[in-house]
């Protein structure tokens, strides 16, 4: 494998790992304070159609669309859609106390069949498939860093991407010193380990747990808007594959053992194993090929996208071996809260 | 007279359109003074409480905190009047510092620093010993008890309330809380204790308020009332507080259990190299504090749990002729003859499938004894009329879901069934949680007919007067270990309440 080759599966890494990193860490927020949301790759898609479309109405009503304009409309519209599905996701869970399971699986149909319709109507309206541009407001997501982006060689893994790459990184290390060195991040803690002790410490359970699934879902959002922004620069497609994005986001999850910092390793550990197919050496897969007796090589890539949900399979033993009570889910994951059952 | 804390009048509260918690409630309750609040299960003692911790609201009535009219509708508008209760099931998490677990929900200004500092006074004057680094999960129940008070007092309360505070502890633990609550009066707080235990209720309060099905039946003061008086007024008639004890000739010995030990999935050792005898016609009494084994014990005996090598369980009946326990299927140990009825803390755990009727619940053990594909229901509904009858089960039909009954009707079914089986050797663990004096008693005096028909029986309890005065002989564990063997005629309390915390040194 030549030097090149390991830079750009790098650079392909980092870009995939930002989206399941936002997932990531505004699922974790979501947990930590009780709600199994698995609406994750639903609220993505609302985020990423949200954005794409409030860029593609700017784009097409202005006569010289600004980039600054258009970035801070579409993360508004962004954020604004995403904190709308985690309010819902919240009220149904929270107010109305339905199962937690059921309500994010819906959402994640909800948000993936509104994506899809808001989609192919722009498609429409722009002309056909893989035509809906909006070159103005990607192009500003996508600006490198001044003057360190011209760093070539190793350095431009780190340094040939777009701000939102860095926010990322910025924002796992803040929701990290969130909740485990603030008090607010201590009592959101104790919402989601045990909550009729947080009640009766007098924490407002019902407050933490919308806003944490209000906020984690408008961080998951942003893990849509780069994912259209960014990752494929400004378009769309109806073939929902920010879904399967999202389920990684889920996965990493447990894979970081609720804790955001480890997220950063990762969501780029997620990454290289994601983009491996491409990478691994023709000879590798040759062989392995050859060895397992299957007719054509390229049915090896489709082992190799296996890789991450793998990895995650293993730690997810490893971690369970560990039996560490730090590192296990919140205690109260996934139940709702009734202050008078008997 | 001290000055009033709170007046509660004309509480009422109901859950559901029958179930009635609390009637017209009029309750006083004094600064520098213990109050007992005396009643069965299910008297709606806790609920009256949660009234004033804020977890319920009444439906009707009025409270007074120090004679101003107040509304609690949460925790918080609590602790802001100087309420703290601690519940009986801690309001602790777990994976936190004892330190975390005082600070969370608690205003910013309350620093680390400060916290440190103010729990440390508190524990200087009223006499606690605690470390503010230790995680929960590490700590013993008295020493969570210990943290839970600290926490309320650190939120600044002058009116405790304490939900069966001694209900897991040791005699030396109870001795030792009982100073601090002293302490804490004689410093002019006010005490609620919540109990059901009468030699409790006698040592330590100043003044007894009894509740019945929702209603206060009266209060008096300690110095004018006595155990037998104050059982008149909890279950509404006289009863008489001794439990039989015969002694049957001729015992057998059943079961010859040697070096039994059984590891967790952690490889920790949970019951450790255990040797005992039980004996027909006998009572083994089975004393600790819970989680020392008890349960893995009785499982590992019926083929429940997997035992290490070397583990030995001989087992020796007329009726089957002499058996290795250990390695045969739990089927296979039921057809010998050995019943167990355990009574998990959440009652339908093990044993009954709540969805189920009577007559299914029945069914479940003797299925297998019907021919063919389908099921026949005559017999097991003949069993299940039976039980309901001679042991006085409340349910409004044979099929009517287990789940809905209360947990003394059961707990009825699960020994009834486990007793109509015929069994050589009888196992009950915690046979009587939660039930009321009156069901109590049922059950001793069925489990003493089934000693006097030459069953062995082994009883699991954690009231150490009953143990005392029911069993013949008592065996103590403590860690896994076998710690003790006394004769339960002669056995002093203190003396079992050491070995369940004192593991002997090995010699």
């Amino acid at each position: 494998m030549s030097t090149a080759q390991i830079i750009s599966w790098f650079v392909a890494a980092i870009t995939f790992g930002t989206v399941i990193m936002y997932g990531c860490i505004g699922e974790t927020i979501n947990q930590k304070a009780g709600g199994l949301n698995l609406g994750v790759p639903g609220i993505m898609q609302i985020g990423g159609i949200a954005a794409l479309a409030s860029a593609f109405i700017y784009e097409s009503s202005a006569a010289a669309p600004s980039p600054a304009a258009g970035m801070i409309i579409t993360l508004l519209a962004a954020l604004a859609a995403s904190a709308l599905g985690g309010l819902l996701y919240a009220f149904l869970t929270v107010t109305l106390k339905v199962n937690q399971n059921v309500t994010g699986l819906t959402l994640t149909i909800f948000g993936t069949g509104i994506a899809n319709f808001f989609g192919g109507n722009m498609m429409k309206l722009s002309g056909g498939v893989g035509t809906i541009s909006v070159a103005a407001t990607s192009g500003a997501f996508r600006t490198k860093l001044p003057v360190l982006s011209g760093i070539s060689g190793y350095g431009s893994i780190i340094f040939s991407h777009g701000w939102m790459v860095y926010l990322a990184v910025i924002m796992a290390f803040a929701a990290s010193y969130f909740l485990t060195r603030t008090r607010t991040g201590l009592n959101l803690r104790s919402v989601g380990e045990n909550p009729a002790t947080a009640d009766a410490a007098g924490i407002n359970v019902t407050r933490y747990k919308y806003l944490a699934a209000v906020i984690g879902c408008a961080i998951c959002g942003l893990g849509g808007l780069f994912y259209v922004m960014d990752y494929i620069q400004g378009t769309w497609a109806n073939d929902s594959a920010i879904e399967a994005l999202g389920w990684l986001a889920v996965a990493l999850v447990i894979f970081t053992s609720w804790k955001p910092r480890n997220a950063i390793w990762g969501a780029y550990l997620f990454g290289l194993c994601y983009w491996a197919y491409v990478y691994i050496p023709i000879g590798i897969s040759r062989y392995l090929a050859m060895k397992l007796k299957l007719e054509n090589v390229t049915y090896m890539q489709n082992l190799y996208k296996m890789l991450p949900y793998l990895v995650t399979i293993v730690v997810l033993c490893v971690v369970s071996r560990r039996r560490k009570r730090e590192n296990q889910a919140p205690s109260s994951l996934g139940q709702s809260y009734f202050r008078e059952e008997r | 007279m001290n000055r009033i804390a709170i007046s509660m009048r004309g509480i009422n509260k109901r859950f559901g359109k029958k179930i009635i918690a609390n009637k017209d409630v009029d309750l006083d309750i004094y600064h520098g003074e213990i109050l007992s609040l005396l009643g069965e299960n299910g008297s709606g003692k806790t609920t009256l409480m949660n009234m004033l911790s804020g977890v319920y609201y009444p439906d009707s009535g009025e409270i007074l905190v120090d004679g101003q009219p107040v509304t609690i509708t949460s925790p918080k508008d609590a602790y802001d009047l100087g309420i703290g209760m601690i519940h009986q099931h801690f309001k602790l998490i777990d994976i936190f510092t004892a330190l975390e677990n005082i600070l969370i929900g608690l205003p910013k200004d309350n620093t680390e620093k400060k916290c440190r500092q103010e729990v440390g006074d508190i524990c200087q004057r009223y006499g606690f010993d605690m470390d503010l680094d230790k995680k929960v999960y590490d700590m013993t129940v008295s020493e969570k008890e210990t943290l839970e008070i600290v926490k309320t007092l650190y939120r600044g309360a002058k009116i405790l309330i304490l939900d069966e505070p001694t209900a897991v502890l040791t005699p030396q633990e109870i001795t030792r809380l009982f100073t601090i609550l002293r302490n804490m009066r004689d410093d002019g707080k006010a005490i609620v204790i919540i109990t059901h235990k009468l030699n409790e209720v006698m040592e330590i309060s100043d003044r007894i308020t009894v509740l019945r099905k929702g209603e206060n039946i009266g209060t008096v003061m300690k110095t004018e009332t006595d155990e037998q008086k104050l059982t008149e007024m909890m279950v509404g008639e006289k009863i008489t507080l001794d439990i039989a004890r015969d002694f049957v000739e001729n015992k057998a010995k059943r079961l010859e259990v040697k070096h039994l030990t059984v590891e967790n999935s952690d490889g920790k050792k949970v019951v450790d190299d255990v040797t005992f005898d039980l004996y027909s016609g006998e009572i083994l009494g089975i004393a600790g504090i819970s989680g020392s084994g008890q349960k893995e014990l009785l499982e590992a005996i019926m083929g429940l749990q997997k035992c290490e090598p070397g583990s030995s369980v001989v087992y020796n009946s007329t009726a089957h002729g002499v058996h290795e326990l250990v390695g045969l299927s739990t089927r296979q140990i039921i057809q010998y003859g050995l019943h167990l009825a355990f009574v998990p803390e959440d009652r339908l755990g093990m044993g009954l499938v709540g969805n189920m009727g009577m007559t299914d619940n029945v069914m479940l053990k003797r299925y297998r004894k019907g021919k063919g594909p389908f099921l026949h229901r005559r017999q097991p509904e003949a069993t299940a009329m039976k039980i309901k009858d001679e042991l006085e089960v409340v349910t409004p039909a044979l099929d009517y879901p287990v789940r809905r009954l209360s947990g003394g009707n059961v707990q009825k079914i699960l020994v009834g069934r486990e007793i109509n089986n015929k069994p050589t050797v009888l196992m009950t663990a915690y046979a009587v949680r939660g039930l009321d004096i009156n069901t109590s008693y049922a059950i001793y005096n069925l489990l003493n007919e089934q000693k006097k028909k030459g069953v062995a029986v082994i009883y699991v309890g954690e009231d150490l007067d009953v143990l005392l005065a029911l069993c013949d002989r008592i065996m103590v564990l403590c860690s896994g270990r076998m710690n003790g063997m006394l004769d339960g005629r002669t056995a002093e309390k203190e003396e079992v309440g050491y070995l369940m915390t004192h593991l002997k040194e090995e010699a």
